[in-house]
This record gives structure tokens, C-alpha cells and sequence, in this order.
């Protein structure tokens, strides 16, 4: 049985991250965490590869954490999940252990898209039983907004400044999702704090399901994204009602669209209120807006295909 | 002071109180502050649910006011509030002028 999505119900149970943390103030990469930590009903051990989470959430001698949590170097938190997983095998195996526990990571997009690539996929390929979360905040937003391969095209980072040379970052993100699901995977999603529902109906299923699961979730940022700092639940939306960050799920290779706006928004919808954009109104930078628009109609539309097709990718 | 042995020595970087960072007030970094308007809140409890913070109190399904210890004064809160007719439950307020 999973616990009930009511917000009711769910304030009656414990937010396994304690207040304290030191996150910026407006930040969504708590809001992500905490309606993962609440949808799941198992005892869950986590862990984290540096980035803004674990920095933040582990200074010193203090925790925010309430669950089993570990820190792993950058590039191997699926890795180190992994051995934790195995290790749980073995001993409830030897009857030293007979909880169900749920295994969690979180990693932020550098850890994921980049540097935690490849222990990511070996784990994937392995097929360990856990649930990895992407919080996606678009780029190396602890170390200073340095680019990433998740980083949108046009978006200026202190890596790839907007001015005379380049205006913003000049290549498109990676689609992290897809190549997730091309590993075979049970279950691959796609979600944003804006839609809680969905994202917490997606964490049940994918607790629920043995073998790898993947999970990448938008997490806005207000110091890297320069936004206002309390808009970071109405870009979420925005970029969902624009396409931008669709929402789906690929389970065992079928995908769903689990919501699809009434009537897409405009892509500048979403661009407009984040500074990192602002160079999109000069007017020779108008080129850049076309070839955004373009770039999520066509995946939106590859999207839908690959629904009516009952596969992932064409 | 006795220095300790190997053997009575814990395993490494170990924190053993869990959530121990709320001796941490994070409250002190607040420019403005929320305010509870409760005449106008519907308990839809979504300050509760998008408070990065964890700093707006609930018990028994309805919203109790803030935990200002803690709160960093984003206020997502105020810019989500539903409110009710239109006039929002949740008001952001300057530290200075309180």
C-alpha cells in the first residue's frame, strides 16, 4: 500500500529532511527532495555525489538528513549505491536482514549528465534495484554556474558568457531521459516540482518496480537561472505548459505523456522571466528563439509519436 | 586529557544525530518575512508542500503559521497562495518595517 497523495495525509508524515540545510533561500532542489522523501513509505537510504545538495545538507558536524545518507565522490554515487545494494542482497541473504528498504540517489545534473555518467550506466546496465533522482538545475550551479551538458541552448553561464563572441551556450542539452530508456531500463520519468502529483505517483510506481529506475526532475535555481527568488514553482510550471520539459514515463520501453497542456505557451513564456536569457532581446539574437522553438516542437512531437508507437525513441 | 586508542575511535566521518542541522537557524539570512493572514486561508496546504524550508507549520491538516527559526523568507508561499476570492492568505512583509 502507498501512502495517499492527499496533502492532508501527507503533512502528517515526517519530512525525512530537517530544516536547517543550507540551501538558498527559494531553492528547488529541496522542494524535490522533500516530495520524493514523502511519496516513498519504505525506510529509504540515500545517497549523494557532491553538489549543491550535499554541500549544503552536510556541513561538518550537522546533517539534514533523517535517513541513512552517504556522500560519494562526484562521479560515483551510482557506484556506491550499488555496492550498498549488493551488500543488502547479501546479508538479507544470510538472514541478517529482512527489511525492504528503497535505495535513492540524488545527483544533481552535473553528477548525472557528466561526470557521474559512467557509473550511472554501469549500474543502470547491472540492473541494481534503485531508484537514482536527477534534481536538474541546468548547469554546475554550486561551483558558480559553470556550463553543463544539461545546460539549455542560449542560456548564459560564467562558462559560456553571452557578449560579442557566443551569445550563451551553443550546443543543445544532452537528453538524458532517452538514453537512460535505451538502456533497457524498467522505468524512466520525467518530472517537475509544479505538477506534485505526478511526480510523487511517478516516485510510487517507480519504488514499487525491482531493477534500476531512473528519474529526472526540474529543479530551478534562482541564482543561476537569475530569476526572481520566489518564482521557482511558476518557472517549473512554465516550462512544462511550454513543452520544455515535458512530462513522461517510459515503462519497460512504452512511453506516456502523462500531461499535455490544454494549449502549448509560447517557449519565450518560459525564457522571459530568467535573466540568463536576457540577451535573447537584442534584436540579432532573435535567430536563438526560433531555433529553441524549433528544438522542443520537434521533440515534442518525436515525443508523441513515440506514444502512439508504443516505443521511446524514432 | 587522555588521547583515545584505535579501537575506541568511531569509523571515520560518522554524523550519528540524525537532522541534527536544525541547530542551525537559518532564519537570520530572512529580508522579509511571511505573514498568516488566516481569515483568508483555505488550508489547501501548499505553502506547507513547496516551502524549501520546511518552515510552515501544519498540524491536523491546517496551516499553524511559520516556523521563522527557519524560514528564509523566499517567499514561494505568498507567490502560490491560492487564498480565497482572490485575496491571498499570505502577505510578504519587510524585516525592517516589523
Amino acid at each position: 500500500m502507498s501512502v495517499s497523495l492527499k496533502l492532508k495525509d501527507l503533512s502528517e508524515k515526517e519530512v525525512l529532511l530537517s530544516s536547517g540545510h543550507r540551501m538558498c533561500a527559494g531553492c528547488g532542489a529541496a522542494i524535490v527532495v522533500k516530495m520524493v522523501l514523502l511519496a516513498i513509505d519504505k525506510p529509504v537510504v540515500v545517497c549523494s555525489p557532491t553538489g549543491c545538495l550535499e554541500v549544503t545538507t552536510c556541513i561538518s558536524d550537522y546533517t539534514s538528513w533523517k535517513t541513512p545518507w552517504i556522500h560519494s565522490a562526484f562521479e560515483n554515487a551510482a557506484a556506491t549505491m550499488s555496492g550498498v545494494e549488493t551488500m543488502y542482497r547479501a546479508l538479507k541473504k544470510k538472514g541478517r536482514i529482512d527489511k525492504e528498504i528503497t535505495f535513492v540517489v540524488f545527483a544533481g545534473d552535473g553528477g548525472t549528465y557528466d561526470i557521474g555518467f559512467q557509473s550511472l550506466s554501469g549500474a543502470m546496465e547491472r540492473g541494481h534495484d534503485m531508484l537514482y533522482v536527477c534534481y536538474d538545475n541546468n548547469a554546475y550551479m554550486n561551483t558558480g554556474i559553470q556550463r553543463s551538458s544539461a545546460t539549455p541552448f542560449g542560456a548564459a553561464t560564467t562558462t559560456t558568457p553571452a557578449g560579442s563572441a557566443i551569445p550563451g551556450k551553443m550546443q543543445h542539452r544532452k537528453n538524458i531521459a532517452m538514453i537512460m530508456a535505451a538502456h533497457d531500463i524498467p522505468y524512466v520519468a520525467q518530472a517537475a516540482p509544479s505538477h506534485y502529483k505526478d511526480l510523487m505517483r511517478k516516485i510510487q510506481k517507480a519504488a514499487a518496480v525491482k531493477g534500476p529506475k531512473f528519474l529526472n526532475i526540474l529543479s530551478p535555481c534562482n541564482r543561476g537561472w537569475r530569476s526572481r527568488i520566489d518564482d521557482a514553482i511558476t518557472l517549473s510550471r512554465l516550462a512544462v505548459e511550454t513543452c520544455t520539459w515535458p512530462l513522461f514515463e517510459i515503462e519497460n520501453g512504452e512511453t506516456t505523456i502523462t500531461y499535455k497542456p490544454k494549449k502549448k505557451k509560447p517557449v519565450e513564456d518560459f525564457l522571459k522571466p530568467q535573466g540568463r536569457f536576457a540577451h535573447f532581446n537584442k534584436p540579432e539574437n532573435e535567430w536563438l528563439l526560433k531555433k529553441i522553438q524549433q528544438k522542443v516542437d520537434r521533440e515534442w512531437d518525436n515525443l508523441i509519436r513515440a506514444e502512439s508507437a508504443k516505443g521511446f525513441y524514432n | 586529557m587522555k588521547s583515545r586508542g584505535i579501537k575506541e575511535l568511531g569509523a571515520g566521518p560518522v554524523i550519528t544525530f540524525p537532522g541534527n542541522s536544525l541547530s542551525v537557524k537559518t532564519g537570520s539570512w530572512r529580508s522579509s518575512r511571511p505573514v498568516s493572514l488566516k481569515e483568508n486561508c483555505i488550508d489547501c496546504l501548499f505553502c506547507w508542500l513547496y516551502c524549501p524550508d520546511m518552515a510552515v507549520n501544519v498540524a491536523g491538516g491546517k496551516m499553524q503559521g511559520f516556523n521563522y527559526d527557519y524560514c528564509k523568507g523566499c517567499g514561494i508561499c505568498a507567490l502560490e497562495c491560492p487564498g480565497k476570492k482572490g485575496r491571498k492568505a499570505i502577505a510578504m512583509q519587510e524585516e525592517e518595517k516589523i
